[in-house]
């Protein structure tokens, strides 16, 4: 397990031949349209400060130019920020010399591409063993190495196929394995999932919950697709225009969006899928014979489902150590699960 | 009066100085440096020779079995080589094998000098847009300069023969080459770049596991212009005395002997074609992994 989150701090990008020298104007409040078309630069990210939790899915959700693309570039500094740092374990990757860079790269990092990114020249086997080969590991170790993550990602009897010899689907499961293979910490996933029909996209994203069960990497996930964000994401930072605008877990999202544009996005949210019973349960367990008792972490509608396949209209909440610790009515479940906060 | 029908030139007397100048400093340039530029390539002109030796010198069976041979491992068709074999038996029955042993030593040399100098200089140019900005000048002066202006110094710095020839087949051939390289790496897909970049491939890595093999077919299509265009300089070559079916035709020119002209001529072309359908071949073999595309 990844013993260390990483820390994004205080972090600008502006895209132009001489950013540095328009921060301290964006910092003072010069907008991404004055400062493009006043100075010809582009403002990619504006005061990002993210804390992405160890062995954790932290999401990065924003519509297509919202920054997110090159937010996640930053972590391993396939783009360099104009002002601002990346912390890992005490290091900052902003500061790396080259030769740092690499090898942080090599060991700490592995990355999962949009448009998967294969190396078309190369079988499935080949592709997988990429990593390693970089960083100059024994060719038959390597292959063992990469066989393993072959067979978790479904792929076996495919590892003398070429890229274009597979679907969609399968060759982002190359692109997983190649750098599942990496065992690197931080797993580095740009809208990995994005290209895929969305029958196999629900497919690897359980591909992944799955993995990550078992690896608890430190993952950042980069998606525009907000179910997405919410079944992987721990947490949640949304992204517009090259800022956060809110960040927290799915539920806090959900429950209390930031602004008017947060809102919009989370009206088409199956929110019972994502409020969890002990957010709207009421703290006193019921007395008397209740035949339904639900888990506080449970979702709402799991809780419902419980409830109305017993015609029961009530439950307790018991939690994992056996203590109940609530109770919850079957009108409220369902009129938290159908309105939304509007603003 | 200003003078509208006449341009007004430099005259003659400053004209004559100037282009006497030139000469002077290059003849100079010649008789300080000529020597040492043979030096210089003479181990080339050893290994141009032992080569030329040994296609002449072994037996004509072994000379076509090893042809026939590499057109295999080439192209694996058998049509390509009973075709290159049968034009090989009717270019040795028309009495042309020695000359066209010559014009093979000398083409096979001239692509690996090409290969060997072209591929580096290719690299460099697609690592820097400076370097590409100064060698592409360079590149189209050397294939549009007419091959006759640049023979004139080579011959005054290296005399006639086999070298002087050489190096004149190269200057011609060589811009396909590099240029082909140059565009293959930079047209290599940005999205494998940064992929190789994520899991922190060095440059050097880059370039050996991503960017020359998928470079690899437009390379290949660089050699291939660059074998044909090697063979088109024959002739030419053979003005400043480079041996070969080149020669020949040079002959017919000079005495109206149209069947010798023709028969050379077609002597080169049956060469030609069995160069270029190999070595298309192998570049198409480069690019299976391309082939086969999921529905």
């Amino acid at each position: 397990m990844a013993s260390q989150g990483i820390e994004i701090k205080d972090l600008y990008k502006i895209f132009g031949p001489h950013g540095e020298k328009y921060v301290e104007a964006v910092k003072n409040g010069m907008s991404k349209a004055e400062l493009n078309e006043k100075h010809g630069h582009v403002l990619g990210l504006k005061d990002i400060n993210i804390s992405m939790p160890a062995g954790k899915i932290q999401v990065v959700m924003g519509l297509s130019g919202s920054g997110k693309s090159t937010l996640i570039r930053h972590i391993n500094r396939l783009i360099d920020p104009t002002t601002g740092s990346v912390q890992y374990e005490d290091v900052d990757v902003c500061q790396m010399s080259d030769a740092e860079l690499l090898n942080f790269r090599r060991h700490k990092t592995a990355m999962v591409f949009q448009k998967f990114a294969l190396l078309p020249h190369r079988t499935v086997i080949q592709n997988t063993v990429y990593g390693l080969e970089i960083q100059g590991i024994d060719k038959a170790e390597a292959k063992k190495r990469a066989q393993r993550w072959i067979e978790r990602v479904g792929l076996d009897g495919f590892e003398d196929h070429y890229p274009n010899q597979l679907s969609g689907g399968m060759q982002q499961r190359v692109g997983l394995a190649r750098a599942l293979t990496n065992d690197a910490d931080i797993l580095l996933m740009d809208e990995a999932f994005s290209a895929l029909d969305p029958l196999i996209r629900t497919d690897m994203q359980s591909v992944l919950l799955d993995i990550q069960e078992e690896l608890k990497k430190t993952i950042v996930f980069i998606t525009h697709d907000l179910d997405e964000a919410l079944r992987l994401g721990d947490r949640i930072a949304i992204l517009r225009d090259g800022e956060v605008i809110q960040q927290g877990t799915g539920q806090e999202i959900v429950l209390h969006p930031a602004d008017a544009y947060i809102s919009d996005f989370v009206q088409e949210v199956n929110r019972g899928r994502v409020i969890a019973v002990e957010t709207i349960m009421d703290k006193t367990p019921l007395q008397g014979d209740i035949k339904i008792e639900v888990k506080p972490d449970d979702r709402l509608e799991t809780a419902a489902q419980a409830m109305s396949s017993q015609e029961e209209n009530r439950a307790n909440v018991r939690d994992n150590s056996g203590n109940l610790v609530g109770s919850l009515q079957l009108k409220d479940t369902i009129s938290a699960m159908v309105t939304a906060v509007r603003h | 009066m200003w003078d509208w029908y006449e341009f007004p030139a430099i005259g003659r007397t400053d004209l004559r100085d100037f282009k006497k100048a030139g000469d002077q400093a290059f003849l100079e340039f010649s008789r300080a440096y000529g020597e040492s530029l043979e030096n210089f390539f003479r181990p080339l002109l050893n290994f141009l020779v032992w080569f030329e030796k040994l296609l002449i010198n072994s037996p004509w069976p072994v000379v076509m079995g090893i042809i026939a041979l590499l057109v295999w491992l080439g192209s694996r068709s058998w049509q390509l080589v009973v075709g290159s074999l049968a034009s090989l038996a009717l270019i040795g029955y028309m009495g042309m094998w020695e000359n066209t042993m010559y014009t093979l030593a000398l083409v096979s040399v001239a692509t690996l000098v090409c290969i060997i100098i072209g591929i580096p200089f290719g690299i460099l140019m697609s690592k820097s847009d400076r370097i590409q900005a100064i060698v592409t000048p360079v590149l189209d002066f050397m294939q549009t300069v007419p091959a006759f202006v640049y023979l004139i110094p080579i011959i005054l710095l290296l005399g006639l023969g086999k070298i002087p020839g050489l190096i004149a087949v190269c200057i011609y051939a060589i811009p396909p080459v590099v240029r082909l390289t140059n565009l293959g790496i930079r047209l290599v897909d940005k999205d494998v770049l940064e992929a190789a970049d994520a899991f922190g491939a060095s440059p050097r890595q880059k370039l050996w596991s991503v960017q020359m093999p998928l470079a690899l077919p437009n390379i290949f299509a660089g050699v291939n212009q660059t074998i044909m265009m090697a063979l088109a300089m024959v002739v030419v070559a053979a003005l400043i005395g480079v041996r070969g079916l080149g020669m020949e035709v040079l002959k017919a020119v000079n005495n109206q002997y149209i069947t010798l002209g023709f028969m050379n001529g077609l002597a080169i072309m049956a060469i030609a074609i069995v160069f270029d359908r190999v070595s298309q071949k192998f570049g198409k073999r480069l690019q299976k992994h391309s082939e086969v595309i999921h529905g």
